[in-house]
């Protein structure tokens, strides 16, 4: 019973909440309708929405999202099976580790976009330079994650694979990777939000066919309602990239809530 | 003196350094223009210091920062502690929260740009949209963490509801608020170096792409280390305030 009047009163919330963000954006047309901002600066949600409407039907506004999300996924998988392969290369090394996590350490601040030139000046404003920079990029957070999953794990556990003389590849794969299963995949959905500010850095920079050159060619002509409705796709990419690593995250590591 | 492990830490970096050097000076870099040996980057890095050239820029990069910082954070720290305190408005604005806060930080230079033009202003705003979102969600569920007796202990008293956000919230919630801050500082930095790199003709990331653009790599190079070593001691930096400030109190877990 009471179960389901706080489901019920759930729902209601979120219809209230629903109604709250309309009533913003009804605040929002009430605005750009009395022209209270210049409607070069800002367009009413109508405008916004008929210029994603159209770009997305007859426009090449899809092809622009296909081209980002391509950049990210490229970007995001390379960075997925490196970071995790060196990761783990070097967390389950004991005596190595402490050679070579400082330096990596030293490179966690420094931000990844500081190494854009870094990348043109060797591939030019390129596809290759744009993954380059993705993958690398992306790579960093699952990098350290691994690592610190690695060398967080029970140490008995590493006894107990010596006692049973396993070889290297077995620690990896059955002791190692399942006890960094929650750092990895922490940092895989870190990774992801890396992926996404990076393709689109690099598609603005690089002009290379994406929702960054959109956005960007939309406000070089002010054609202010084409950037929203690029700058909408961008923030439904970022949400649904992040429901879907949170979704895969809690599926895979159903087996910690379970109490083991 | 330096622990074994510090000496272990540092082997790595001079060997690259070392190995770096000899490649560099066999392999007559000044062919090629994306790379340079260790030494010419110091050389490099030396002459910018002497031209004031790395203390303008870093100047630049750090005022906007912290500007945009210090304006986000405060929007996100006051907008975080309304949703603490009222629950009722948490609710009604979770939608309206969750379907901004993916926006890519970086998706809204271009807005910004036609609005305010290049400069200063451009990236502060930024800056300060990026700094909002962690604030805004680590002080919400710090200040619903506080200790429900605390609250209670400020209603047996017939605290204003000022008063009990300013006695009782804002200093049992500060060590976790201290973190969001220390997380959105580094953000602060990445997001500056980004809108300098992308468009804003300022600050580190703009004389970097400008070095790359003038075909020296070793100007380059030296920027990108002076970058790092900026990031570094600004993040061991706040660490240290954080572990002098408050110790124990402030170990939580990284949200996001």
């Amino acid at each position: 019973m009471n179960a389901s009047i706080s489901v019920h009163s759930a729902i209601l919330w979120r219809i209230a909440s629903f109604a709250f963000a309309a009533g913003l954006v009804m605040l929002w047309q009430m605005i750009a309708d009395a022209r209270l901002v210049s409607p070069v600066f800002l367009p009413g949600p109508d405008r916004a929405w008929a210029a994603l409407v159209r770009g997305l039907t007859e426009g090449d506004l899809i092809r622009k999202t296909l081209g980002t999300l391509e950049h990210m996924a490229f970007g995001w998988l390379f960075a997925s099976f490196v970071g995790i392969a060196l990761g783990a290369l070097i967390g389950s090394a004991p005596r190595v580790r402490p050679y070579i996590v400082p330096t990596l350490e030293f490179f966690r601040p420094l931000p990844v976009s500081a190494l854009i030139p870094v990348f043109i000046a060797f591939f030019g404003l390129s596809q290759t330079m744009a993954l380059s920079v993705i993958g690398f990029g992306a790579m960093w957070p699952m990098l350290l994650a691994t690592v610190h999953g690695f060398a967080a794990v029970e140490p008995r556990l590493y006894e107990v694979a010596r006692s049973l003389h396993l070889s290297r590849a077995a620690v990896i794969f059955k002791i190692g990777l399942p006890s960094a299963s929650p750092d990895i995949l922490a940092g895989m959905r870190l990774s992801v939000t890396v992926a996404l500010i990076l393709s689109v850095v690099c598609e603005l920079l690089a002009g290379l066919d994406g929702l960054g050159h959109w956005i960007l060619i939309s406000a070089r002509a002010f054609r202010s309602a084409d950037l929203f409705a690029g700058v909408i796709l961008l923030g439904m990419i970022g949400y649904l990239t992040a429901v879907v690593v949170a979704y895969a995250e809690r599926r895979l590591l159903v087996w910690r809530a379970s109490g083991h | 003196m330096l622990s074994a492990d510090t000496w272990k830490g540092l082997a790595l970096p001079v060997t690259l350094i070392v190995l770096g050097e000899i490649f560099g000076r066999m392999a007559n870099l000044t062919d090629i223009d994306s790379l340079a040996p260790p030494s010419s980057i110091v050389l490099a890095f030396i002459e910018a210091v002497r031209d004031g050239s790395v203390l303008t820029t870093t100047r630049d990069t750090l005022i906007t920062a912290f500007t945009g910082l210090a304006i986000g954070g405060t929007v996100g720290l006051m907008i975080g502690i309304l949703l603490g305190v009222l629950p009722v408005a948490d609710r009604l604005m979770e939608v309206t929260i969750e379907s901004i806060r993916p926006i890519p930080s970086i998706a809204i230079l271009p807005i910004v740009l036609i609005a305010l033009g290049f400069g200063y202003r451009l990236e502060i705003a930024i800056i300060s949209f990026a700094c909002m979102w962690p604030l805004l969600i680590l002080t919400r569920a710090a200040v619903r963490g506080v200790e429900p007796r605390l609250m209670e202990v400020s209603r047996a008293l017939k605290l204003s509801p000022a008063a009990r956000v300013m006695k009782i919230v804002i200093p049992a919630a500060l060590p976790r608020i201290f973190v969001a801050f220390r997380l959105a500082a580094g953000i602060a930095l990445i997001v500056s170096v980004t809108v300098e790199i992308a468009i804003n003709p300022l600050g580190l990331g703009h004389a970097l792409m400008v070095a790359q653009q003038a075909l020296r790599p070793d100007l380059m190079l030296a920027y990108l280390v002076w970058l790092g070593v900026v990031g570094w001691s600004l993040n061991a930096l706040l660490l240290l305030a954080q572990n002098r400030l408050f110790g124990r109190a402030a170990i939580v877990e990284d949200v996001r």
